[in-house]
C-alpha cells in the first residue's frame, strides 16, 4: 500500500478495508443491508435527534451515554470473542484491525469536531440518517462537512500532527 | 403482531440501541474485514469527485466503495424508520434541556429537530451560515483532522482498546462541551435567536 498521508498509511484512518478481495457490484449490497439497520437505530433511538444531543452536552439525560456506552461495551466484547476463539471472516480470512497512532489531529481535530457536534447536532453518520428522514436541509450541512474534509486533505501537510 | 408493531414504534431505549449499534462492529469484521467509521466516507467522496492532485485524496477510493454503500443504507435506514416505524407519541424532551433551549430562542419541540433551525427557509440566513454551513464545516474538518468520528473512534477504537481513540474521544466531548456552554448561547444572538 502507498503511503498516503505524511508517513501514515491509508490503514490508519477510520474504516480501512483489510479485505484482501475487492468486492464490486451486488457484493456491496450486504453493506446496504447492515447500513440500513444502522439507519434505523439511529432514528429509532433518537441519536439522530438534536435535541438529544443538547441533553448530552447538558448533562440532562443518561440516554445518550448509555447508547454510546453500551455500544463500546458490546464492541470491546465483541472484538475479543473474535481474538480468543480466532474467528474468521465468512470469506474465511483473519479478521484484521489496524492500529491508530496517535497524532496531534485527535486532540485538536477533536475538538474541533466536538464544536461543529454541539451546533449541527449530528455526526457523520447521524447526517446521512438526519437526510433519509426527511430533514433534507440537512443536505447543506453534508456538503459543508465535505468543504471541510476537502480543506483538511489540502492543508494537512501544513497542520501540526 | 400489533404489540410488536406497538413496540417497535416506540422510540427505543438505550439498552437496545447501544447493543444493536456495538454489533456493527463484529458483523462489518466478519462480513468482509471492513473496520467500523463513517466520516471516512467524506473522504472517499472528495477522492471521487474532486481530488484535485491532492496526495489526500489520491489513493484507491474504488477499494472504499463499501463504504459509500453502508452510507446510503444509513439514508435508507433513516427514510424508511421514518416513514413506516415512526413514533406515533409526542418527543419527549428533558424539562430542564427545554426549558435552556427556550432560552436560546428555541420554540418548535414537537419533533426529533427543531424547525426553528432546521428547515429550507433559513438556509440563506444568518442562522444557516451558523448551524450548516459553519457547523458542517467543522463537522467534516474537525473528523478528518481527528482521523475518525464517533463510530471510528469512540464505538470501533475504543472496542479495540486503542488509547489514542479514546483520547479523540475525549477531545469530541470536550469541544461539545465549551460549545453547547460558552458558544452556542451568544453564537445565537448573533444569528438572530
Amino acid at each position: 500500500m502507498k503511503v498516503l498521508e505524511k508517513n501514515i498509511p491509508a490503514e490508519i484512518c477510520d474504516a480501512p478495508n483489510s479485505q484482501e478481495n475487492i468486492e464490486k457490484g451486488f457484493a456491496l449490497i450486504k453493506y446496504m443491508i447492515i447500513g440500513v439497520l444502522f439507519g434505523i437505530v439511529f432514528v429509532k433511538a433518537e441519536i439522530i435527534s438534536w435535541f438529544r444531543i443538547q441533553e448530552m452536552f447538558r448533562l440532562q439525560s443518561f440516554h445518550m451515554y448509555g447508547v454510546i456506552g453500551s455500544a463500546i461495551i458490546t464492541g470491546i466484547i465483541s472484538i475479543q470473542i473474535i481474538k480468543r476463539f480466532g474467528i474468521k471472516t465468512i470469506s474465511g480470512e483473519t479478521v484484521n484491525i489496524p492500529n491508530k497512532e496517535f497524532r496531534k489531529g485527535q486532540i485538536i481535530g477533536g475538538f474541533i469536531f466536538g464544536l461543529g457536534w454541539a451546533i449541527t447536532g449530528a455526526c457523520p453518520g447521524p447526517l446521512f440518517a438526519q437526510i433519509g428522514s426527511g430533514f433534507t436541509v440537512v443536505f447543506v450541512t453534508l456538503l459543508s462537512a465535505l468543504a471541510g474534509t476537502w480543506v483538511y486533505g489540502k492543508f494537512s501537510d501544513k497542520l501540526p500532527n | 403482531m400489533n404489540g410488536f408493531i406497538e413496540w417497535i414504534t416506540q422510540p427505543w431505549p438505550w439498552y437496545v440501541a447501544g447493543p444493536l449499534i456495538g454489533l456493527t462492529v463484529p458483523t462489518l469484521l466478519l462480513v468482509g474485514n471492513k473496520t467500523f467509521g463513517i466520516s471516512s466516507s467524506l473522504r472517499h467522496v472528495c477522492a471521487m469527485c474532486v481530488p484535485s492532485g491532492i496526495p489526500f485524496f489520491t489513493y484507491n477510493w474504488r477499494k472504499e466503495m463499501w463504504n459509500l454503500v453502508f452510507v446510503i443504507g444509513v439514508l435508507i435506514g433513516g427514510f424508511i424508520a421514518t416513514n413506516f416505524l415512526a413514533n406515533p407519541n409526542d418527543f419527549v424532551l428533558s424539562n430542564e434541556t427545554r426549558a435552556d433551549l427556550m432560552g436560546l430562542g428555541i420554540t418548535d419541540f414537537s419533533g426529533l429537530m427543531p424547525s426553528d433551525i432546521f428547515s429550507w427557509s433559513t438556509v440563506f440566513s444568518a442562522k444557516g451560515l451558523l448551524f450548516f454551513v459553519f457547523g458542517g464545516f467543522l463537522v467534516g474538518f474537525g473528523t478528518r483532522y481527528a482521523g475518525g468520528c464517533t463510530s471510528g473512534h469512540a464505538i470501533m477504537g475504543i472496542s479495540s482498546l486503542q488509547w489514542p481513540s479514546l483520547v479523540a474521544t475525549i477531545f469530541f466531548m470536550l469541544g461539545g462541551f465549551v460549545m453547547t456552554h460558552f458558544l452556542l448561547g451568544p453564537l445565537m444572538s448573533l444569528v438572530g435567536f
